[in-house]
């Protein structure tokens, strides 16, 4: 690694102080760390929070969740709370790394997770989103993991997180801090899709701090599933993901939430798509029209074809399973 | 009191258990030594050019760091291509690491930093930039076909006439089959930690399958004859990467050489794929059978690639020609060279490749002529090896087909693709025959008779996680009818007896038959020196009448005609003896080797292409085994190795950028424990007095052999769609 | 104890004194930021039970405890563990026998070249102190951060089902 200075805070607002361009925070370190190794992270500054008291997981007064954003993802996962209230979550997040990785990683953390891209890990090579205008070689080049979905003529990196998924599809808000005080964040407005500044993955500045994620009231501990499709049975990141969340009245559904991992620079979701099935019987001719809508406008690479195939049966199969809500 | 058992064949725990599992076993990159220096190298960005200019003042200039090597500032080292030459060698010129400017591939070193700590080296590699001559280059097989030329290998004759026997076939199949680069990725980084003496002399843990091999190949290119002594006590996984000395051990040699000092190199895990590696390789085949399931033809053509520099080969094409019977074969190898490095011997080197795509397109054929996949293989089943004109020492492939097969349950597999489903997913059943060859090569073994009455055996050889520690112990203590906690084996150091390279499954045939032999000269000179003690009990003995039983020579079955061994030793002095064993004479007029049948269960999830290995058999006849404890582990990894192969392991280059992109252990899919399926070893009965005087054949390869025909079948059986082209991954299935 | 010079130089990357218990001993270490705690045994303390085999947490051959919890120790810097409770391979074992999931692994020949194992073990070991693992498919997924390339598998999930409900009556390692 290159040589960096490294403190320790004990306060929220000390550590803002401390932030600015030069500075990275660090909490479980296992995608920055694993950056920094490769020369495609190079702080000058590290700013450890892990003294910082972010580590609750609390219910709030409208009944929501709020997860402090050092909470260790398997703690997270293994929350009685979370088991009970937000399944979906837990299902998610154990679908991601290991469990030694998930030990460490944070919840905060986890929102930065940086992409997979080969050319992005490799700084022996163009990377528009490592070095801006240095070119993207994956466009043309290996490109079976990358995105179908929203991407640029300057990247089609795809977003790496199995949580974030979940918490696009129950709407979670993401609590940052920073010089000018606390704002909220909707889970669909923080990260960002690459466009003509792929260095930027969401939207927080660099010298704020991520409080907190917070979940709305649950709702989906019914119906609800996480399916991950992958290389390997484990310990792979997702070729596609699917968190699918309904509501069910009677035969119908109610409320639908469908967020898509491993196809864009985020977790993918469409409006549209949703509302389609409200009202709607839970049968595979429905799935097949929301899965439709979610993947309109895919624009596969040489390699990646398949992912639109792949992400429409995922689709249906998740809302499947879902609505069955017995497979859980 | 009654004889101990032969240790020979029982599942002795490994002897090395307790050192692995207390994590006291040291490897390659952990010997430490007062002003150990580090070196980290820098890797080349570009695939083919000359290297204009380095810039290294940075570097220098970061406090801890003591030299950056380059080929401008090298030692010398020797100019002639021989001198490269190792044991392992593959036709042509070896690669010089930092030998000149030249470019040959991407990610080739091109200097190394020497820093007082790793992450000083590391750092310091970073500032350091290149200026190079940017040539095109050339890296996908299958745009340079036409620049393929016959491979330097000698492939048996042709035999009968492929095509006339193909035009009289009730039934053909015309098919390619290909496989993608792989790397061999053993968990421990190639690592060597020199230590230098004033004399000038070296001392160097090296990671290696043959510690004499590293050795020659230092003292040749360096001139150091006599100078060098390579120590190898534990290797973690190897696989083939340590069959040839690779550049990390010249780079620390050149290092502790430049400074007189010790200095390690340890790769990094995207350097692992920067040497040697499976090659990408194209095999079309095209077979004929008669409409009652019997071989007319087979013609088996390959194209590999190779790097510039070397001409690689393996044995991919010859299996076609030996492992059924036919009267009509051809057999066709090819390679092209490519700007990138010369491929590398990778476990069940040519078998892994070549016995895939010929039990694929048996499959194929067995479909096309109505017959069951087990069935057509015993029509055309021989005991005689056409290739080398030659019967089998032994050949138990048939008790594979059977007791594989019930074990397996085969009788229960229907015999339409898509015909067996639960739930969503395709149930598919597929086998495939697995074949190794049985070699032995010459091979040395010293046994002393300590004064503590320990027996200890001693050989160059190493032991990569094969078992070697332990089964060596097993063959010393049965000689010597001592318990095993009284033997002790010592391996991995060029100063030992000479031994092979530790690859191609011949490492007990070899040096375990020289151990055995190094026992009963060391039992005689033993006698010998018991029988002339005064008032000796065995004085009146004849040789014939000698018993080695419970830790005394005695004569017959009367313990008071004999003595202890440790009163023989109190009394005599430790004694020793060192033999050279070579393969019989009674191999010379058979062909050897070990068969396996493999048999796969797999549910591949209809929409989804999701695919999982969920059951394998693996019947193997291997002759005699030694210890089927640590044999039974050789079979199981090198499943799950298969299923690596057949499913997920790929190293994607980027042709533009001529670079291997996916170089970590993230993307290059390795099975993981939830990949793990159920798991059936079968070890036949079989007897072979010929292949060895142990009648043992070695496991290290068979086990991988077949496994991805029979899940690439059992894919076709599920799905009735013929995947062609590993890895199958869920998007060819979909 | 320490083994480490300052930097060289005398650049403004200070040393940071940290106090890290390694199997039941306390440490005074001065380290520098940029030191993970996986190179600080290896190469500091000579500590080479835990193995480097990614460096990128790929691979799981570095997993140590930290108050219990299994981690990579590749992917956290030593600095980051002032006072922590730090368990490695050579820690697991008394005086005069294995740890039940050590002499597991040897029982069911659970290993081959042995390069994975310190890691495998530690990570059964922080395995069994999550409680969560029950059936073999969950032994599976919860050991599956930890490769073995010698695809010793099927051995070590036997050594660990076997070790699972002693190691758990033992509590935390």
């Amino acid at each position: 690694m290159i040589p960096f200075a490294y403190s320790k805070p004990t306060a929220v607002d000390e550590a803002v102080k401390m932030a600015g361009p030069d500075a990275r925070f660090i909490a479980g370190g296992t995608n920055l760390l694993d950056l920094m190794k490769e020369n495609v992270a190079r702080p000058e500054r590290l700013i450890d929070i892990n003294a910082l008291p972010l580590r609750d997981v609390e219910t709030t007064a409208t009944g929501g969740l709020r997860v402090g954003a050092l909470v260790p993802n398997s703690d997270l996962a293994w929350h009685p709370e979370v088991e009970a209230r937000y399944p979906l979550l837990s299902q998610a997040i154990l679908a991601g790394a290991s469990p030694q990785l998930r030990n460490m990683a944070t919840t905060g953390g986890n929102l930065l997770q940086r992409t997979r891209c080969y050319y992005f890990y490799d700084s022996a090579v163009p990377c528009n989103k490592r070095e801006p205008g240095s070119g993207c070689p994956a466009k043309e080049g290996v490109n079976r993991i990358h995105a179908i979905l929203g991407a640029s003529d300057q990247c089609v990196a795809t977003h790496p997180s199995d949580m974030c998924v979940a918490l696009a599809a129950l709407e979670a808000e993401v609590i940052v801090t920073g010089p000018g005080g606390e704002r909220r964040i909707p889970f669909a407005d923080f990260h960002r899709l690459p466009g003509d500044q792929p260095e930027r993955d969401n939207v927080l500045e660099a010298d704020e701090l991520i409080l907190a994620v917070e979940l709305p009231a649950e709702r989906f501990t019914t119906h609800y599933a996480y399916l991950k499709l992958r290389d390997r049975a484990s310990y792979a990141f997702a070729l596609v993901s699917v968190a699918a969340a309904l509501e069910m009245d009677g035969d119908r559904i109610s409320t639908a939430r469908i967020a898509l991992g491993g196809v864009a620079h985020k977790p993918w979701r469409v409006a549209e798509a949703e509302a389609l099935l409200v009202g709607q019987l839970a049968d595979q001719a429905n799935f097949a029209k929301a899965a439709d809508a979610l993947l309109r406008g895919a624009q596969p690479l040489e390699h990646n074809a398949f992912k639109v195939e792949l992400a429409h049966g995922a689709i249906i199969r998740a809302l499947g399973e879902a609505a069955g809500g017995i497979t859980q | 009191m009654t004889a101990m058992q032969s240790p020979v064949g029982k599942p002795l725990d490994r002897v090395d258990g307790p050192k692995k599992v207390t994590g006291q076993a040291q490897y390659a990159g952990e010997f430490d030594a007062p002003g150990l220096l580090y070196g980290s190298a820098v890797s080349s960005a570009i695939a083919r050019g000359r290297i204009l200019t380095l810039h290294t003042e940075a570097a220098e200039n970061v406090p801890g760091v003591r030299l950056v090597l380059t080929h401008l500032n090298r030692p010398k080292m020797a100019g002639e291509n021989d001198a490269y030459e190792d044991m392992d060698a593959a036709d042509g010129a070896p690669f010089r690491p930092l030998y000149n400017d030249r470019v040959l591939y991407s990610g080739q070193p091109i200097a190394l930093v020497v820093a007082e700590d790793l992450e000083i080296a590391r750092h310091a590699v970073s500032l350091i930039e290149v200026e190079y001559d940017v040539e095109s280059h050339e890296t996908d097989l299958y745009a340079q076909l036409d620049r393929a030329h016959d491979a330097p290998a000698e492939l048996p004759e042709a035999r009968g006439n492929v095509d006339a026997a193909l035009a009289k076939s009730d039934q053909t199949i015309d098919v390619e089959y290909r496989v993608p680069v792989e790397h061999h990725n053993p968990m421990e980084p190639h690592a060597s930690t020199v230590m230098y003496f004033p004399d000038g002399s070296l001392l160097i843990y090296d990671k290696t399958q043959g510690t004499q091999n590293s050795q020659a190949y230092i003292e040749q290119i360096f001139g150091l004859e006599g100078q060098v002594r390579v120590r190898a006590p534990f290797v973690g996984g190897a696989f083939g990467s340590g069959l040839r000395p690779q550049y990390q051990l010249v780079l620390a040699v050149m290092a502790s050489l430049t400074l007189k000092a010790p200095v390690r190199v340890t790769l990094t895990r995207q350097q692992m794929f920067t040497f040697g590696y499976r090659p990408r390789m194209s095999q079309r085949l095209r077979m004929g059978a008669s409409a009652d399931g019997k071989l007319q033809a087979i013609e088996h053509s390959v194209i590999g690639q190779t790097s510039r520099f070397e001409d690689f080969t393996e044995h991919v094409a010859e299996w076609s020609g030996m492992l059924y019977h036919c009267d009509n074969v051809a057999l066709k190898y090819s390679l092209v060279p490519l700007d990138v490095y010369t491929p590398l011997d990778m476990r069940a080197p040519g078998a892994t490749e070549g016995v895939y795509a010929l039990e694929s397109a048996m499959d194929e054929l067995a479909c096309a002529v109505g017959m069951d996949p087990v069935e057509f293989r015993l029509a055309n089943y021989t005991d005689f090896n056409a290739n080398e004109g030659k019967p089998y020492s032994s050949k138990e492939l048939r008790a594979c087909y059977a007791q594989g097969a019930a074990r397996f349950d085969w009788n229960k597999r229907s015999a339409e693709p898509r015909s067996m489903r639960e739930g969503h997913e395709l149930i598919g059943m597929g086998m495939a025959t697995g074949v190794w060859e049985a070699m032995q090569m010459p091979a040395s073994a010293k046994a002393a008779l300590c004064s503590d009455g320990t027996l200890r055996v001693s050989s160059a050889t190493t032991d990569i996680g094969t078992g070697t520690y332990t089964v060596m112990t097993q063959i010393a203590a049965a000689a010597f009818g001592l318990p095993v906690e009284r033997v002790e084996f010592r391996l991995g150091d060029s100063s030992f007896p000479k031994a092979p390279l530790q690859g191609g499954s011949f490492t007990v045939s070899s040096v375990g038959s020289a151990v055995q032999k190094a026992c009963d000269a060391l039992k005689e000179k033993i006698w010998e020196a018991a029988r002339q003690l005064a008032d000796s009990p065995l004085a009146q003995g004849a040789v014939d009448d000698l018993r080695f039983v419970d830790g005394r020579l005695q004569l017959g079955d009367s313990p008071e005609h004999g003595m202890a061994l440790e009163d023989i030793v109190a009394t005599c002095g430790p004694i020793e003896a060192e033999v050279d064993g070579k393969p019989g004479e009674a191999r010379e007029k058979y062909a050897t080797a070990t068969h396996s049948a493999v048999f796969a269960e797999v549910r591949v999830d209809e929409a989804l292409g999701t695919l999982r290995v969920v059951r394998i058999v693996s019947a193997v006849a291997a002759g005699r085994v030694v210890n089927p404890k640590t044999a039974g582990s050789q079979i199981q990894g090198g499943v799950i190795w298969g299923i690596g192969q057949a499913l997920q392991e790929e190293t994607l280059i980027d042709h533009k950028l001529g670079r291997y992109m996916n170089h970590n252990l993230a993307e290059y899919h390795i099975p993981v424990h939830a990949d793990s399926p159920e798991l059936d070893v079968i070890f036949v009965e079989e007897h072979d007095e010929i292949v060895n005087a142990l009648g043992s054949k070695g496991v290290g390869e068979i086990g991988i052999v077949g496994v991805a025909a029979a899940i690439g079948n059992a894919v076709y059986h599920a799905t009735g769609k013929r995947v062609r082209e590993l890895p199958i991954t869920l998007d060819k299935v979909l | 104890m320490n083994a480490i010079t300052p930097p060289p130089g005398g650049n403004s990357h200070a040393v940071h004194l940290i106090s890290l218990s390694i199997n039941g001993k306390k440490h005074e270490l001065e380290v520098r930021p940029w030191t993970t705690l996986l190179d600080l045994l290896r190469e500091n303390l000579q500590m080479t039970g835990t193995k480097k085999g990614c460096d990128h947490g790929q691979c799981g051959a570095c997993t140590v405890l930290v108050d219990g919890r299994r981690i990579n120790s590749c992917l956290t810097l030593a600095v980051m563990h002032d006072g922590a409770e730090l368990t490695t391979i050579e820690g697991l074992a008394s005086e005069d026998a294995l740890h039940p999931m050590q002499a597991a692994f040897v029982k069911h020949d659970a290993f081959q070249c042995g390069y994975c194992t310190p890691g495998q073990i530690c990570s059964a070991v922080g395995l069994a102190n999550e409680g969560r693992a029950h059936s073999s498919a969950e032994i599976r997924e919860m050991m599956s951060g930890n490769l073995c390339r010698c695809g010793a598998y099927n051995n070590i999930h036997d050594a660990v089902q076997e070790a699972l409900p002693v190691c758990r009556g033992e509590g935390t390692a």
